[in-house]
């Protein structure tokens, strides 16, 4: 007989988090200090979501998603999580940027970008503050009807070198366009290009272990290995529980932090839901994935520090589409010098591109495999120029495309960056059409990423924690008790 | 509870959410936001205290009750005088 991954939990719960990204984690401890009984079931081995890592042969462990994430992050650690974990979050300064129409490093900071917008590409200061707090004073409420590209024409008009240098690491961090709305770059670019870019030191693996010990310490059981089937709901459309190996395990909540799609179409079933509703779901867009080249440096080879993130393209101009392209030269470099594991002394680079699911799909497994050495190959290629004889250096080389993320995330699309902004509405519309029903996770740009993702699930777990005090039997008065 | 027991246990949620201010200083008819490092994350937080410690519920049209300390008082009062303060 196979293995019981479920053995032990309890016979009834709270809330259910389906999925342990870092929304779903996030949400579980803060329900959990709340006072109320979460199991998280995740269908992996690790925990993390998209905010993962992997081991192999000859000590090399490879990030996914580690560089970089904005201030914020620290805060969100230190109430959410720990102390502990927000003190390991440290600053990365040495961003990089190398394209035809511009070469330069920047710590990515306001001050710097003032400083670089103003004395490289000529932009009179007053022009620079404007841009800054117009974008600061966007808020969630705002007109949709601007698009990103739009706003940069109205305070930059064709200074694509300047679109260029404010969209292009946005886009590698949340696969938003130019055609997008206004605002939801405004957010990101605010939390983001303003006070810096951080990291983890320690790695993935450290953060996510961390994390684990403090959801076990607050009582969340936690469960690997299982894919919950179905969502289970009655006919007065409320929650009753899930399905996961066949079993049926009871919960007054199920919060999911798998992609919303999956959530409303595959874990619950349309037919579950008003026709109204299911219309507007079909309208969601999903937003692209990615390609990434992991590069292990053989343990004792080293490299010079040549930044931490690095954009590189030899795009003449920036464009959203061709970046999505197979052959783009469009690429960031995430350099992981040896502090970033103190103890570890190994050095690995992980190069990311945006990519369309549709490039890599339906290919016959020989073509697929050569598609992903060619890859490899043109990665290095562009690399040889940074860092000069790297393919001497290399210990371990692997890719991953659309195909390997819908593989582990079990994402539509193998999507790395959620929905478009239009699935943030039918997440948290969500509860209204089932009762004791919860979304959370990367729906639209701004809870994309690992602060936005974070932080949306505990504005969804106050939502979990109203219903729950809603549902809640009457507790009897608390002034004849004695003790 | 009384009306300063209501501006005290106010004081105790800011100070558990945001622990590097200085509440000695607070100015009651002034915005939180313009006199601390508060973001919409942390009013969220109050809100989530207050059902905790208090089990009250404020209704997301009732947040920007919250924007100062005297308003604050001012809404949580009748809604929190009948409860015990636990010691």
């Amino acid at each position: 007989m196979s293995k019981d991954w479920l053995k032990g939990i309890k016979s009834a719960y709270d809330t259910i988090i389906i999925g342990s990204g870092l929304a779903g984690l996030t949400a579980a401890n803060k329900l959990a200090k709340l006072g109320h009984k979460v199991l998280i079931l995740e269908h992996h081995y690790n925990l993390g979501g998209l905010a993962t890592w992997f081991k192999r042969k000859g000590g090399h462990i490879l990030d996914i998603s580690l560089h970089g994430f904005p201030t914020g992050m620290i805060k969100t650690c230190r109430k959410y999580w720990t102390q502990e974990i927000a003190d390991s979050i440290v600053r990365l300064k040495n961003i990089r940027f190398d394209n035809p129409q511009f070469s330069f490093w920047t710590n990515f900071d306001k001050n710097d970008f003032t400083r670089l917008m103003k004395d490289r590409f000529g932009i009179v200061k007053e022009t620079i503050d404007e841009f800054f707090a117009t974008v600061r004073a966007m808020n969630f409420y705002d007109d949709l009807s601007m698009t990103t590209r739009e706003l940069f024409e109205k305070f930059f008009p064709g200074r694509t070198d300047v679109h260029r240098l404010l969209m292009e690491p946005i886009t590698y961090a949340n696969g938003s366009t130019l055609d997008d709305p206004a605002i939801t770059y405004g957010i990101v670019f605010a939390n983001f290009m303003d006070k810096g870019v951080y990291t983890f030191k320690g790695g993935t693996n450290e953060l996510i272990k961390k994390m684990k010990k403090e959801l076990l310490k607050n009582g969340v059981d936690i469960r690997t290995h299982c894919m919950v089937e179905r969502i289970v709901v009655d006919e007065d459309k409320t929650v009753q529980g899930v399905e996961v190996q066949g079993r049926m395990i009871p919960a007054k909540t199920v919060l999911s932090n798998s992609n919303i799609l999956n959530t409303v179409q595959k874990l619950v079933g349309e037919e579950q839901f008003a026709p109204e509703f299911v219309k507007e779901v079909k309208k969601v867009r999903l937003n692209d994935s990615s390609c990434q080249v992991y590069i292990g440096l053989k343990r004792g080879e080293t490299i010079d520090n040549v930044g931490d993130l690095l954009f590189t393209s030899q795009e003449k101009e920036f464009s959203s589409e061709s970046l999505l392209e197979p052959e783009t030269t469009s690429r960031t470099f995430s350099f992981y010098y040896p502090e970033t594991r103190p103890g570890l002394n190994m050095y690995s680079i992980v190069a990311s591109t945006n990519a369309r699911f549709k490039d890599w799909a339906h290919l016959t497994k020989q073509e697929y495999e050569n598609k992903k050495e060619v890859l490899i190959e043109r990665t290095l290629d562009a690399l040889e120029k940074y860092v000069p004889g790297v393919r001497k250096k290399v210990g371990h080389l692997e890719a991953s495309t659309p195909m390997t993320f819908k593989r582990y995330t079990t994402h539509p699309g193998g999507v790395s960056f959620g929905t478009k902004f239009e699935g943030l509405a039918i997440s948290k519309d969500l509860p209204r059409q089932i009762g004791g029903l919860f979304h959370a996770g990367s729906v639209g740009i701004i809870m994309s990423g690992w602060l936005g993702a974070a932080n949306y699930g505990v504005i969804v777990a106050n939502e979990v924690d109203k219903f729950l005090h809603s549902v809640r039997e009457p507790q009897p008065e608390l002034e004849t008790v004695s003790v | 509870m009384t009306r300063e027991q209501v501006r005290q246990a106010i004081l105790n949620i800011i100070s558990d959410i945001a622990p590097d201010e200085d509440l000695a200083s607070i100015k009651d008819e002034e915005k939180l936001r313009d006199q601390f490092d508060l973001d919409s994350m942390d009013f969220l937080d109050i809100v989530m205290e207050l059902r905790k410690r208090f089990n009250l519920e404020v209704p997301e049209k009732d947040y920007q009750e919250l924007v100062s300390m005297a308003s604050s008082v001012e809404y949580l009062f009748p809604r929190l005088k009948d409860n015990e303060l636990v010691s």
